[in-house]
């Protein structure tokens, strides 16, 4: 990266279709770019292996929500009936593991799912409401039916008229500059 | 015994010489539509000025349900009484249409995450609709427990909240259960619905043309901007959480039907009440999506989308959940009579013909006769008829909770304590008005937000797939 690139976020590519996309992905990833996005209207089956990208880290996030989830179940039953207000109920134990399994049960879901929720929303950067794609016209297209690669300037392959024409080479449509 | 072929994987060799015919998968999108069309289609609905049909049937909706809003006011000013409950049945239509009103709710998460897990690529075009109705239903259900508790400025001592009397919720019971199986339930299903509607809601802002348009769906739709690296991972987590709400609408219904199972009383305490209540979930709840899609796919002319394929396994589920609801009431009787019990065979005997047989013969006809008519291809196909025949659906569905609450509470161990139930005006008014409080929530999402999820609708689509050439 050069000084020039300073004002400048990347350089988009427009495809027509899914499998044109797809076939210019393999090639950028073979090319050993790390900054660089496909914008599609839809996850194209495969795109993941064809962008190199690893696996999702949202998992971990569910399973760490699961759990804490399940701890949660645990406590506030347990601090609630047996703990803080002990309360005689038809004999039952103050707290045992199988009455209030359906407490556990639920939380653990709900946890889990906040987990994934919001992990998902963390890990994608989102909310973002401003950012220099959405100053791009073709950009909105993206969301209806048109496919786009974005090199971005922080990657150590990008130089301007060079990934243009590694862009053209892979049989785009319209090329634009992105400006921050 | 015939010989066992050596390699069991091999292509049996009877095929080469029958050659039997390939038959095409049956196509989910008609007349070959394109991702432009999908998306004009479904940003149309929200793009178009408000129909007529839409301005009439919203007014009678909010004129519907202020019967609601007139029924809770006269409740909490007046007090729990002015329903019909009374000793022996203090659970009438409260807990009625609380649970007929979950149940609806069932199919929506049954689409969007259960069919997801099992592939089934026709949930695509309905999903969205059917998950809308899910947190609308259980919006309904609420209300009836909510005010059920009679204070009900005291209602959040249902959850575990910290409050000046120094006591917990008890954990012991089932109806506590219910409180976090419900709110769970709610909370995970828009959860679900709205991450499902974020890529959809930046479609729609990226069409906006005017800036109130385009400032309320860019913040809904939280600047998405449909990289690889945000699909990846929101693919993940959509699958997650359909795996979470799979198992979660399975413990919601069952949960519910704990509230009965767990009690003692005859026809309430028996163990097929888990399985038996989520598959009448279930059935109900498709009945209820075909009630709303088929006007829609009319209004809106989503016939390449939502064709008969769609309609004919909705059809399908429901003949199969019916069926099994049949079996489930047959079961019913069947250890009923077999356990010896001199209260539940009575309890049984008196529902079948009782002073409530009317409710049940109700039941019977619309919940295991009804549904059987979808065994016809010609039934399936004739649209109005299926309308028809969900209607029946819901309405037997109803019953049926009306049967098992209310059957067993009137005439349960003492005759000298046995009483007949009826509805008050006040039940009457709160539960017609959720059917336009439905409404109203219901239009408003058809109006606002996107009606099919149009990345999965693409998704599906032939040419979406990278290999296709």
């Amino acid at each position: 990266m050069n000084e020039r690139n300073e004002s400048i976020h990347g350089v988009a590519c427009t495809f027509r279709s899914p499998s044109d996309v797809f076939h210019a992905a393999e090639k950028v990833r073979d090319a050993g770019w790390k900054n660089w996005d496909v914008h599609t209207p839809f996850p194209i089956h495969g795109m993941d292996q064809a962008m190199g990208l690893p696996r999702s880290k949202v998992p971990r996030l569910t399973l760490l929500g699961g759990v804490t989830g399940f701890i949660t179940g645990c406590l506030l039953t347990w601090f609630m009936n047996s703990y803080d207000y002990p309360l005689v109920v038809g004999g039952k134990p103050f707290w045992s593991p199988i009455f209030p399994f359906p407490v556990m049960y639920e939380c653990t879901i709900l946890f889990a799912a906040f987990g994934t929720f919001f992990g998902q929303f963390i890990l994608n950067r989102l909310p973002q409401h401003h950012h220099p794609l959405f100053d791009l016209p073709q950009f909105a297209r993206t969301s209806d039916d048109t496919f786009m690669i974005v090199l971005e300037a922080r990657d150590k392959n990008f130089h301007l008229d060079e990934s243009r024409n590694f862009l053209l080479s892979l049989g785009g449509q319209e090329i634009t500059v992105i400006r921050e | 015994m015939a010989h066992a072929p050596e390699h069991s994987t091999d292509r049996p060799e009877i095929l080469d010489r029958v050659n039997p015919a390939e038959l095409p998968r049956s196509k989910l999108i008609l007349n070959d539509r394109g991702f432009h069309w999908i998306t004009d289609k479904v940003c149309g609905i929200v793009e178009e000025p408000t129909p007529l049909w839409w301005k009439v049937t919203f007014v009678a909706a909010l004129f519907i349900a202020s019967f609601t809003g007139a029924g809770l006011l006269y409740l909490v000013s007046t007090g729990t009484g002015t329903w019909g409950l009374r000793s022996p049945v203090g659970w009438g239509w409260a807990i009625v249409n609380f649970v007929f009103w979950v149940g609806i709710g069932h199919a929506g998460t049954l689409i969007s995450a259960i069919l997801c897990l099992l592939r089934q690529k026709w949930r695509t075009s309905i999903n969205r609709a059917a998950e809308a109705m899910t947190i609308f239903a259980v919006m309904c259900a609420g209300i009836f427990p909510l005010f059920h508790v009679g204070r009900v400025w005291f209602a959040w001592w249902l959850f575990p909240l910290p409050n000046q009397n120094g006591i917990w919720p008890q954990f012991r019971s089932p109806l506590e259960w219910d409180v976090f199986a419900v709110s769970t339930y709610f909370t995970v299903s828009t959860l679900f619905w709205y991450m499902g509607m974020v890529p959809d809601l930046g479609a729609i802002r990226d069409r906006a043309k005017t800036w109130w348009r385009k400032a309320f769906y860019s913040v809904l739709a939280l600047g998405w901007r449909g990289g690889n690296r945000q699909w990846s991972n929101f693919e993940m987590a959509y699958l997650l959480l359909a795996g979470l709400s799979t198992p979660l609408v399975l413990s919601v219904h069952t949960i519910v039907s704990f509230d009965f199972a767990v009690s003692n009383v005859p026809g309430w305490h028996t163990t097929i009440f888990p399985p038996y209540f989520v598959a009448g979930a279930i059935f109900s709840g498709f009945a209820m999506v075909l009630t709303l899609m088929l006007p829609l796919r009319a209004i809106y002319r989503l016939h390449d989308v939502i064709n008969q394929y769609h309609i004919d396994n909705m059809c399908k589920i429901i003949l199969a959940t019916g069926t099994m609801v049949g079996y489930a009431y047959a079961t019913e009787f069947f250890i009923a009579a077999y356990s010896g019990n001199a209260y539940e065979k009575f309890a049984f005997v008196n529902r079948a013909f009782g002073q409530y047989a009317w409710a049940y013969w109700i039941m019977v006809s619309c919940n295991v006769i009804t549904p059987q008519l979808f065994w016809f291809k010609k039934i399936r196909e004739n649209h109005a008829l299926v309308w028809i025949i969900c209607l029946f659906v819901n309405v037997g569905m109803w019953f049926e909770r009306f049967v098992i609450t209310v059957t067993s509470l009137a005439n349960d161990y003492l005759p000298s304590s046995w009483g007949y139930y009826s509805p008050t005006i006040v039940d009457i008014f709160t539960f017609f008005g959720t059917f336009g409080f439905f409404s109203v929530l219901f239009l408003l999402f058809v109006r606002f937000l996107p009606l099919l999820p149009m990345a999965e609708v693409k998704m599906v689509a032939p040419q979406a797939d990278p290999h296709a050439h």
